[in-house]
């Protein structure tokens, strides 16, 4: 696994809730998150770091994004 | 000969009051630098590496290692070389304090979901008293066992926590499982699980006291336990006497409450020169910045300081400390510096010098010094002004923006920031 730092559309709450609602790939694909199922802090052993993992559905499929604190990252096959 | 043995707790319950027995939880993170490196680095998993300083700033000694390392005998404190000769495919990685600091406050986040009262002993290690916790999270060893999931899932590192009725028994507790591991040890098991360890896994039993109970056939905590306590109060002094305590499971030592600032006993900064020092002319920059390193803590924490040790570590490893009073209670760098260069000059043998350190002791709080007319506290408040502004200076333009003319006889040393390189890690117990 690498880590992929990808850029991340999201709604920043009043509340201080971060909402991710599309991200975007290192090849400039862009795919919409179509819901955040869950999201807790976590720390990622395959790809190095931790952060709040956010559980993501997208296009029918699971996956985490991670935001450190001051980027997203998102764990990639090699 | 009476003992003070309080151990116990009043804690209320509803309408209810009760005894309840304390319940101290020390949580001690496993080979932590080596973890959190290799936490941000998974291809370093399962491989022998050590967590080491720098070899050209003679600093070359490995901080922390991998379960792997260990494996192969690197100990934490070995030397570069003699790792390698015992583990010929160790990888040495530099120090990342940063990251350290980080998980090391996020560890504390942790521990401060389920109490108030955690004191930090390092970055790696804390005492946390969960007794009145208990009717919210659950007995010690199941909001341990919550602790340690939670570490592992959260942070990426594991913990290995010690559960018992006082710091000392919790601490030994930690230290007997490793890694990823909860011990727990009562009061009606402690005999059977802590008098057979070595008497030196005790807090407080260093290298001289440990010499003194051997020479006296006391190996291991049970011996120690069993002594006679006037024996003890004989050999040893008062110290004598709060071990066996320890050992007999009387230590109602309180855990600090989250957010109390120890009280600060002393101000120091050490350093391993580049180079052996050989003159007194080579010390004098070391010292020179040393002690502008704590002039400057001691201005930051409001205190002047009576006492200035300085302690010296040859080339050999030994190390002497001296220590002598300043005429005026001060904080300027130059009175720091004046009576840290004298000791040097008393007590150096002509031995090539590794290490140097300053230390100010016997604080007192600058809002109560005795005023004086006399014209060494004058040339004192003048200096006082004018290092103020130095400060002032240096903490706009940076360490390096203004410096002494001793300075540039090694300008590459002479950026070192000891002030800024200080690493507040260790707290008392």
């Amino acid at each position: 696994m690498r880590k992929v730092f990808v850029e991340v559309s999201a709604t920043f709450g009043t509340d201080g809730n971060i909402t991710p609602h599309a991200i975007v790939w290192e090849d400039g694909t862009k795919y919409e998150i179509d819901k955040v199922i869950d999201k807790k802090n976590r720390a990622s052993m395959k790809a190095g770091g931790l952060g709040l993992r956010y559980t993501c559905r997208i296009e029918n499929q699971q996956a985490y994004i991670f935001y450190d604190g001051e980027k997203w990252f998102v764990e990639a096959k090699v | 000969m009476f003992y003070n043995i309080n151990e116990t707790y009043i804690s209320f319950s509803g309408d209810k009051m009760e005894n309840t027995e304390r319940s101290i939880l020390h949580s001690d993170a496993n080979n932590f630098y080596a973890s959190v490196e290799c936490l941000y680095n998974p291809s370093l998993h399962g491989k022998p590496i050590a967590v080491a300083g720098n070899v050209e700033e003679r600093h070359g000694i490995v901080l922390a290692k991998s379960n792997e390392a260990k494996a192969c005998g690197v100990k934490t404190g070995d030397v570069l070389w003699h790792a390698k000769q015992k583990c010929p495919d160790i990888m040495f990685i530099p120090p990342h304090y940063d990251l350290y600091l980080k998980h090391s406050k996020m560890l504390q986040d942790i521990y401060a979901d389920y109490t108030d009262r955690i004191e930090p002993f390092g970055l790696d290690e804390a005492w946390i008293d969960v007794t009145g916790s208990s009717m919210l999270f659950g007995s010690g060893e199941e909001i341990a066992q919550k602790i340690r999931k939670r570490v592992k899932t959260e942070l990426g590192i594991t913990v290995s926590i010690g559960v018992s009725y006082n710091k000392v028994f919790s601490k030994l507790g930690s230290d007997m499982k490793k890694p990823d591991a909860v011990t727990v040890i009562t009061k009606e098991d402690f005999k059977e699980k802590v008098w057979k360890l070595p008497v030196n896994e005790m807090i407080f039993v260093g290298y001289s006291t440990l010499k003194k109970l051997m020479s006296r056939y006391i190996y291991t905590i049970g011996e120690l336990a069993r002594t006679e306590p006037g024996n003890m109060n004989c050999w040893l002094g008062k110290t004598g006497l709060l071990i066996w305590g320890y050992a007999n499971g009387f230590d109602s030592t309180p855990v600090s409450a989250a957010g109390v600032n120890p009280v600060i006993k002393s101000i120091g900064n050490s350093t391993t020169a580049p180079q052996d020092i050989l003159t007194e002319s080579d010390a004098k920059m070391t010292l020179m910045m040393l002690s502008e390193s704590v002039s400057a803590r001691l201005r930051e924490h409001e205190f002047v300081c009576e006492t200035v040790q300085l302690s010296i570590r040859s080339a050999n490893l030994s190390w002497i400390e001296r220590q002598a009073k300043l005429d005026v209670p001060n904080r300027t760098s130059k009175s720091i510096f004046d009576l840290a260069m004298s000791l040097f000059k008393a007590n150096h043998d002509g031995q090539p010098v590794r290490g140097l350190g300053v230390r100010a002791s016997q604080l007192k709080y600058a809002d109560f010094i005795q005023l004086s007319f006399l014209s060494d506290c004058a040339r004192i408040f003048k200096h006082e002004e004018l290092e103020t502004a130095v400060d002032g200076i240096r903490n706009r333009f940076g360490h390096s923006s203004l410096q002494r003319g001793v300075m540039l006889t090694d300008f590459d040393y002479s950026k070192h920031d000891f002030k800024k390189e200080h690493l507040n890690t260790f707290i008392n117990f």
